[in-house]
């Protein structure tokens, strides 16, 4: 089988769209609603959780064959905490104003359902090269949600983009408002359900 | 092999923890030299910022010259406004204090030189919505007049509570009073509408309320272990 094959190339590129992990699979909502209140921090997130899939799936993938199938899932955690634990140490030695941005999203990144969710349905039953793809694919996907809702609510909510003021003082002067309800996470969940509306709309397979 | 056994399970179980915590215990140990400097240049920048200094463009090295040549002294005060040491007051953890009686707390105290005048910062600290704030607030020499603040917290949602590390929030604490008379008042932060005629008071933030109310609940506590320096 080549590096790029068929198979291969469709693991990394449905969940992008068809199989997108937040609005196909809904999966990963809890931190979709939480971070995505302003576009930095979306950013950051989600490549955070595209590195830990991908790693994650690597390694179960390389001990599919050896874990016992009765403690599988606590394997699987261990895996993950011990990845979050190591890529928010090196954050902090490395990157430390970006740890103190993230604060205690890396961690939360362990509970995250998409993790848990692609080691036991692909990692478990598929060879490294295919996992990676698969854990990116679906770590790009996440965080391309993620960067939509958040363009959207930082833009309607706070007038800026990436903390940088976008909407002009003179528009505010003529009577303009910031909607304050797009910085509450309900609208998170709307946005994210105008997304799936769309989404399904244009594929009626889904 | 048969995976299933239960001996196979317990050795398995046993080898991925042992392998893991020496993963970690080696990670962490090799990266905390590195954390530890990361975290002290953090907090010399916190106390830097409450004096609105800019960092732009400025390296490390050249923060933490900034912060030799800025801070005179760190003094460790007691609750009665002695001065217990001349120096150390930078390693004192706050947040390690604040558990103590307040007899018993040893309070640091930043004596600066900013522009040619004396600045007082003292550190704050308190908790907010989810998690714990903290902050640094410079006095003007006359130990009334607020030169600036700095806040951060840990885990306060983005674009509510998280704003009060925005300029915008900060801003307004320069200039205010933190006596009325002969009285310490602190400032007050208010909601729009609720202003008070009895202490200085700046605006809390839309949305973020309990934020808001951890901030003034954390100037008001932080600021009146220090009275009796205050009034000194």
């Amino acid at each position: 089988m080549g590096l790029f094959s068929k198979q291969n190339k469709e693991a990394f590129t449905t969940p992008l769209l068809n199989n997108n992990p937040v609005t196909v699979q809904v999966l990963g909502i809890c931190s979709a609603l939480a971070v995505t209140a302003q576009l930095g921090p979306a950013l950051v997130m989600g490549i955070s959780v595209t590195i830990i899939v991908a790693l994650s799936n690597v390694v179960i993938s390389l001990l599919r064959n050896t874990i016992p199938n009765r403690i599988r899932i606590i394997v699987q955690l261990v895996v993950v905490a011990a990845l979050v634990t190591i890529v928010s140490l090196i954050l902090k030695a490395f990157v430390y104003d970006v740890s103190v941005q993230l604060s205690v999203y890396v961690g939360l990144i362990i509970t995250n359902c998409i993790l848990m969710g692609r080691l036991e349905a692909f990692a478990m039953a598929n060879k490294p090269w295919a996992s990676l793809l698969d854990g990116l694919g679906n770590g790009f996907g996440y965080a391309s949600i993620l960067v939509i809702v958040a363009f959207f609510r930082e833009l309607l909510g706070s007038g800026s983009l990436l903390g940088y003021q976008v909407i002009p003082e003179s528009v505010y002067e003529l009577g303009y408002l910031n909607n304050g309800l797009m910085i509450l996470p309900p609208m998170a969940l709307i946005l994210l359900g105008c997304i799936i509306w769309v989404q399904r709309a244009k594929n009626p397979e889904l | 092999m048969n995976t299933n056994s239960n001996t196979y399970t317990i050795i398995y179980a046993s080898i991925v923890v042992i392998v893991v915590a020496f993963l970690l215990a080696f990670v962490s140990s090799a990266l905390s030299d590195r954390i530890g400097k990361n975290v002290e240049l953090d907090k010399k920048k916190q106390i830097l910022s409450s004096l609105n200094a800019d960092f732009s463009g400025k390296t490390d090295s050249e923060v933490a010259d900034l912060y030799t040549a800025t801070v005179k002294a760190d003094l460790i005060l007691n609750a009665a406004g002695e001065v217990l040491k001349e120096n150390g007051g930078f390693a004192v953890e706050v947040k390690d204090e604040n558990a103590k009686d307040l007899a018993e707390r040893q309070l640091p105290l930043y004596v600066c030189e900013w522009n040619g005048e004396t600045k007082y910062v003292l550190p704050l600290r308190g908790a907010g919505l989810w998690g714990p704030i903290w902050g640094y607030i410079a006095l003007n020499a006359d130990k009334n007049t607020v030169y600036g603040v700095y806040f951060s917290h840990e885990s306060e949602t983005p674009g509510l509570g998280a704003e009060i590390t925005k300029d915008k929030f900060k801003s307004q604490f320069a200039d205010k009073q933190i006596r009325r008379g002969d009285n310490l008042t602190y400032i007050s932060v208010v909601k729009k509408g609720k202003e008070s005629e009895d202490t200085d008071f700046v605006y809390a933030i839309t949305g973020g309320t309990m934020t808001s109310n951890g901030v003034d609940a954390m100037i008001k506590d932080g600021m009146s272990q220090y009275a009796n320096f205050l009034n000194q």
